[in-house]
């Protein structure tokens, strides 16, 4: 899930001063079960903005240019007519839409990570998109987005007790979980492997997959 | 076969005969004044010494330019510490490449304090690569005569590459592992953490046993009360021993500057006296890491004291 936050409502009401008609879209999927970007927030947007709204939909996946198309169609004439389009959803979504509608674009959410929702208010990062997962080898625990520093040989001296230097010794060190996981699965060997530098090369650039 | 020794700190390893290590703490300035007032304090008592690379990711005077102007101006040979923390593979690999062209023979490897705990926050945390993977590029260095992905340098590069241990870890299995990961990529030698109490530095030694890598203790005499108060609550798993700690608060009440300052002076000399001894009578440690920084009065001190 991507996962996402409001932006402060002043914020918002700062970049969409300049225009006098307003459409919304939301995101029927991860900001819906973020609700930042559902059903419930793109009204409760609209009453805030009040007459400047002129229309509001909420995309299924506004990142799915199929479901864009197939969501949106209805909404073609206010869609022209609109000077910018408040987006609740993650930058993928908002992208998306400016790039499939040319319009003024204004993000109501900033990205926070690709993370797992334990409930409402309990969102935890869990993948850095580094492509080249490794968690097989590491207790099906990513070394890249739950260590801080992103380590793939850790520890660094840095952990004491279990806990990360890295906000005050109250996370747990990735490598701690890593050993214990491994030692529970019995293939602690693994732990000492030596993994050689990653090839950041594939994130160098913008990635694409074009593979038909 | 072990490896030829290109410095003095790894010549007087090889020799057996045990060493001292001081180290030397740049600040925030773009000057040279201080570091050299300290290391000519230090030279003749410690056959090299640390220079830090922006400890507690603090944006000092960088370490390799302390590192030479040290050698440089007084002849003391330094271990110029490099984190991975502000430099890809790329600024690191260019600052051996540095390093050895100007002499400096060792460096110590670090992650470095994370960039959370910064005077400058908002920096990014690079870690491109890891301090094992970081060992792995000087060995390939050294032994090969080629960067991370075989191209080729041009001349020889003579540099011992260091690695930094925990002896107060806890859990200390997996500090074990972690060294015993870089020690068979083929660290050169290891300094530790501070450690205050000498069974603690006698179990990691023995576990340490097992690898063939020469192991500096560190230490950490204590300018006051103060210090010795706010590192036994600051830094996690080091407990600085309570009568240690009462000896520096009684100095302390003696009202006359030079004999309170002698007084301190004597606490840290006879505390760190009987550990260094204790240490070398009992362990292969190879010798002790002074990490007096502030407080650079009393290695020759404590170090005439050990050699008496």
């Amino acid at each position: 899930m991507i996962i996402t936050k409001s932006k402060a409502p002043e914020k918002i009401l700062e970049m969409t001063k300049p225009y006098k008609k307003i459409f919304i879209v939301g995101c029927g999927t991860c900001s819906t079960a973020c609700q930042t970007g559902g059903e419930e927030q793109v009204k409760e947007m609209a009453e805030r903005l009040g007459v400047k709204v002129i229309g509001k939909v909420v995309v299924e996946s506004p990142c799915d240019l199929r479901l864009v198309k197939r969501d949106l169609g209805g909404s073609k004439q206010l869609l022209e007519e609109a000077d910018a389009l408040l987006v609740l959803s993650c930058g993928a979504g908002a992208q998306a839409l400016a790039e499939q509608t040319g319009k003024i674009i204004i993000p109501g959410l900033d990205t926070i990570f690709v993370g797992k929702i334990e409930r409402i208010g309990r969102f935890y990062e869990r993948c850095r998109a580094c492509a080249d997962c490794v968690i097989y080898e590491t207790g099906g625990i990513c070394p890249i987005v739950r260590c801080s520093k992103g380590l793939l040989n850790g520890p660094c001296g840095g952990q004491a007790h279990g806990k990360c230097e890295a906000g005050g010794h109250t996370r747990d060190c990735a490598w701690v979980l890593i050993y214990n996981a491994l030692k529970q699965q019995g293939r602690l060997a693994l732990f000492t492997k030596f993994r050689p530098p990653m090839d950041r090369s594939k994130k160098a650039q913008p990635q694409e997959v074009v593979s038909r | 076969m072990p490896r030829e020794a290109y410095s003095e700190l790894m010549k007087t390893i090889v020799a057996g005969r045990f060493v001292f290590t001081g180290e030397i703490e740049p600040k925030k300035t773009a000057h040279f004044d201080d570091v050299i007032r300290v290391a000519k304090a230090l030279k003749g008592y410690t056959v090299a010494c640390n220079v830090t690379d922006n400890p507690r990711a603090q944006a000092y005077l960088s370490s390799l330019s302390v590192a030479h102007i040290v050698q440089k101006e007084t002849g003391m040979e330094t271990i110029c510490q490099m984190t991975v923390r502000d430099r890809n593979r790329l600024a690191l690999f260019s600052e051996l490449l540095g390093a050895a062209a100007l002499g400096i023979r060792n460096v110590l490897t670090m992650s470095g304090d994370h960039t959370s705990l910064s005077d400058n926050p908002g920096a990014m945390p690079v870690y491109d690569i890891d301090t094992a993977q970081f060992v792995y590029m000087v060995r390939r260095m050294v032994d090969e005569g080629v960067d991370l992905e075989g191209n080729k340098i041009d001349g020889k590069v003579k540099l011992h590459v260091g690695i930094v241990g925990n002896p107060n870890a806890d859990p200390l299995e997996v500090e074990l592992l972690k060294i015993e990961r870089k020690v068979k990529i083929g660290a050169d030698f290891m300094q530790t953490q501070v450690v205050f109490d000498v069974e603690k530095a006698k179990g990691f030694l023995k576990e340490m046993k097992r690898h063939s890598i020469p192991v500096l203790l560190g230490i950490f005499p204590c300018k006051s009360y103060g210090v010795a108060e706010f590192i036994s609550k600051n830094v996690p798993g080091i407990s600085v021993p309570k009568d240690f700690m009462e000896e520096l608060k009684k100095a302390e009440e003696i009202e006359d500057n030079s004999r309170r300052k002698s007084r301190v002076e004597d606490v840290n000399v006879r505390y760190f006296t009987d550990f260094i001894s204790e240490v070398k009578r009992t362990t292969h440690a190879s010798g002790i890491h002074i990490m007096a920084v502030g407080y650079e009065s009393v290695v020759k001190t404590l170090v005439e004291s050990v050699s008496k």
